[in-house]
């Protein structure tokens, strides 16, 4: 049902890619941070840009851990599975495996500034883990959304203006 | 910087002090482990805020225990909400276990 995984060709596209900078200050009047060194730590440019170019390469990008196909984990296998519910035109969906690259996997967490994994993307912009995936999907705000952004396979798209037109057709 | 083992009870308490929430059910999903955790978190905090604030603003209030743990998870209602669900399903309403194979989460272990 979801054809592409860019994955491969637009994180591996910088040979040695930078490691996240964890240097020591070089100055020492630095005052006591509330954070310690392991935890402060920097999103390399290269990954940053990785990133974004993740982010922008379709309208709904998922970062999961495994694929649409194959799901390695409870909460990735549940939001693919909404996502596959709802409708999303596969053409106009990404899913990125953070388990094939670690980079990502960290980088994405700052990235975001969350946590957790699987992350949703949609049009460029993040909206949630797996439980708000759910929460939206179960209160309608994830089907608004997402036809809202015209990102639903012609036949959803077409029902779901017609639900929203009219009477729900019970069958 | 203390690095205390995180239990449901340590997780309750962080979330009662740190959002003042009214009530919180926190349920150990690794069996034990400490490592995956979902929650039910109600706080009059999140009124006003959608999904993402109110998950953003609990993340960052347990920012070091979620660093330390595997899975999180996180259900967030304002005393309004969680008042309503829980009428609508007959006291049935807890922490999501969407998910999790039984309540157990599965997949990944690192």
């Amino acid at each position: 049902m979801f054809s592409r995984s860019i994955a491969r060709q637009l994180l591996r596209q910088t040979p040695g890619a930078a490691r996240p900078v964890a240097a020591a200050p070089a100055f020492t009047f630095c005052q006591p941070s509330l954070f310690s060194l392991t935890q402060q730590r920097l999103l390399s440019d290269t990954t940053k840009q990785a990133i974004d170019k993740a982010v922008a390469s379709a309208p709904v990008v998922l970062f999961m851990k495994g694929t649409p196909e194959t799901p390695q984990c409870g909460f990735s296998r549940a939001s693919i599975q909404i996502l596959g519910l709802q409708g999303v035109d596969p053409a106009k969906f990404a899913a990125f495996n953070v388990l094939e690259d670690p980079e990502l996997r960290e980088g994405i967490k700052e990235y975001s500034d969350w946590p957790t994994i699987p992350q949703l993307y949609i049009d460029k912009e993040f909206v949630g883990g797996c439980d708000i995936i759910v929460s939206m999907h179960q209160n309608g705000e994830l089907a608004k959304l997402l036809d809202e952004k015209k990102v639903l396979a012609a036949a959803e798209a077409e029902e779901a203006a017609a639900a929203a037109a009219g009477e729900e057709k019970k069958e | 910087m203390a690095s205390t083992a995180i239990t449901e009870s340590t997780l309750q308490a962080a979330l009662t002090e740190r959002l003042k929430a009214t009530h919180v059910e926190v349920t150990d999903m690794s069996g034990g482990c400490g490592q995956s955790f979902t929650t039910l978190i109600v706080s009059p905090e999140f009124a006003g805020k959608n999904s993402l604030k109110r998950h953003r603003l609990v993340n960052a209030a347990l920012k070091d225990e979620i660093a330390q743990i595997h899975a999180w998870s996180a259900k967030c209602q304002t005393p309004e909400e969680w008042a309503k669900e829980k009428a609508a399903t007959g006291g049935n309403d807890g922490p999501p276990l969407d998910g999790t194979t039984g309540g157990k989460v599965d997949g990944v272990a690192q």
